[in-house]
């Protein structure tokens, strides 16, 4: 069997439907984790079914809910709206065509507060999975169900042996691994996904080597 | 290892297993979680539906706006008719029917469930185990056996069909639901594997060809009726397998056929809410009324 037990008996989960609830939160949640600094306001592009059914579903409140950290599973998603606004945070929804993108996707765009922004696109691909397609305009594919290392860096020879090596180091086997990039020699992007946990000092490690610009550790208990 | 039901039930033969046994050594092959830690993540998820069971038994639940949902109070007002004396399936059973209609009540208030094998169809297994716990007396730990038994089914469905109502219609959703809540009940009345898998054929073939029309796109109505139907069928089918019955087609090939039966209907009836119910004319106007124009 390829299929999990705890697939089928799960997600634990606010209602009513995994994909336009428990996903929709999830996803806005692990998309805060690509932010540098607090965000003071962020806006929701909605597309295909999100776009359609947003209100009647609570896809709103579940992407409000995510950006400020509640869980799918936690029922305080009912007050997100209100405790958005006892934070100071504001937010807004609208239409966007994201083209052949999955039917549930949405694009985040974060005001950071130095007014700088962050965009992360993605879609809730059902049972509450989610996959991101896209950070900041760099196309990537990460569904965060293994703990995944992500790192953005200049698109120039031996930077990825030199990545692959501290995960070598740490004796973690690398079962997933895709690359993309802007265009030749611009800003690079690997997504790795382990076969085990991968500890937190690693980042710090990659964010010293020269040509790397960011490097993001996801273990799954936090996802 | 398994793939199928064929092969499941033979690895069952073999070692001289029940069925959770089986379900459970395959899940630790596939993520190295042991079997206790199958059982206390188990136990959890069982919290998690008993809670959402009952919940709206005692008061009913609005919507997320403040607002009565299309059910809201159905779960509680069930449960006072099976109170009567006078009803025609008996209080058990209608007692099972509040209670899945408790955890639709909840879900569609944006209360927490647990999905099984999806949140729309999330009241059928609870109900099923719930009310067999309480009327059989049946100790915590083999109730704990009948749901892995439950997951193991559905994990065999996720994997050579599907259960989403978008790709194969409510017989996929509510009609897993049915399938492995009656094996898991096979289970509970000390039936065979082969029984159990009997019964989990007999509710695919009982709702066959469901359609997924929810009005206005909500996991509201038919859902509900649909939660408290296929937990009845989830009973009606182990007892015909309890009793004997034998279907002439294999569990893997009736599984098939559901798969098939899913992938030509055609997309107006799989969740897009524009066919069966929610295309009648008074579905489009409740739709309306939500949506706006």
């Amino acid at each position: 069997m390829i299929v999990s037990i705890f697939e089928v008996a799960g997600p634990i989960m606010v209602g009513p439907s995994s994909s336009h609830t428990a996903g929709a939160a999830r996803l806005s949640r692990l998309a805060t984790l690509f932010l540098n600094q607090p965000f003071r306001h962020v806006s929701f592009g909605l597309h295909g079914s999100f776009a359609r059914t947003y209100h009647g579903h609570g896809t709103d409140l579940a992407l409000v809910a995510g950006a400020l950290g509640i869980r799918q599973e936690d029922e305080e998603m009912k007050r997100a709206f209100q405790i958005a606004q006892e934070r100071g945070i504001t937010y807004d929804f609208y239409p966007i065509d994201l083209g052949d993108a999955h039917e549930n996707s949405v694009a985040i765009t974060f005001t950071l507060e130095d007014g700088s922004t962050t965009q992360v696109v993605g879609s809730s691909i059902g049972g509450g999975r989610v996959l991101v397609t896209s950070i900041d305009g760099i196309d990537t594919e990460l569904t965060l169900d293994s703990p995944t290392l992500l790192v953005i860096y200049e698109d120039r020879p031996g930077m990825l042996s030199r990545i692959c090596a501290e995960l070598a180091y740490a004796n973690i086997n690398i079962g997933v691994l895709k690359c993309s990039r802007q265009k030749k020699g611009g800003q690079a992007c690997s997504v790795i996904e382990t076969d085990s946990p991968i500890p937190q000092d690693i980042q710090q490690t990659l964010t010293q080597l020269r040509g790397v610009q960011n490097a993001l550790i996801l273990n799954p208990s936090e996802a | 290892m398994y793939s199928h039901f064929a092969s499941m039930l033979a690895l069952c033969q073999e070692k001289h297993w029940p069925l959770w046994k089986a379900v459970c050594a395959e899940e630790t092959e596939l993520t190295g979680r042991d079997e206790e830690s199958i059982f206390a993540r188990m136990e959890h998820r069982y919290d998690i539906m008993a809670q959402s069971a009952q919940k709206a038994l005692d008061n009913p639940l609005l919507g997320h706006t403040g607002k009565p949902t299309l059910i809201t109070g159905l779960a509680q007002a069930h449960q006072q008719y099976a109170q009567r004396g006078n009803t025609l399936c008996g209080p058990v059973l209608n007692r099972m029917m509040a209670r899945a209609l408790s955890c639709s009540e909840a879900n569609a208030s944006m209360g927490r469930v647990c999905a099984m094998p999806t949140a729309g169809a999330c009241g059928i297994v609870p109900a099923v185990l719930l009310t067999l716990e309480e009327e059989l007396s049946i100790p915590r730990r083999k109730v704990l056996e009948a749901l892995i038994v439950a997951s193991g089914v559905g994990a065999v469905i996720t994997q050579n069909a599907t259960v989403s109502g978008a790709e194969g219609g409510c017989q996929a959703e509510c009609g897993a639901a049915a399938a492995m809540a009656a094996a898991a009940a096979v289970y509970l009345m000390d039936g065979t594997p082969e029984q159990s898998l009997q019964a989990m054929s007999h509710a695919l073939i009982n709702v066959m060809g469901l359609v997924c029309d929810p009005i206005a796109g909500l996991v509201q109505i038919p859902c509900a009726q649909r939660n408290a139907s296929q937990a009845m069928n989830a009973l009606l089918s182990a007892d015909l397998a309890l009793a004997g019955m034998v279907c002439p087609v294999p569990p893997d090939e009736v599984l098939e056929a559901m798969y098939r039966t899913g992938k030509s209907l055609p997309p107006t009836l799989r969740e897009t809410a524009l066919g069966g119910l929610a295309g009648t004319k008074a579905g489009q106007e409740i739709a309306r009324e939500i949506h706006g124009a």
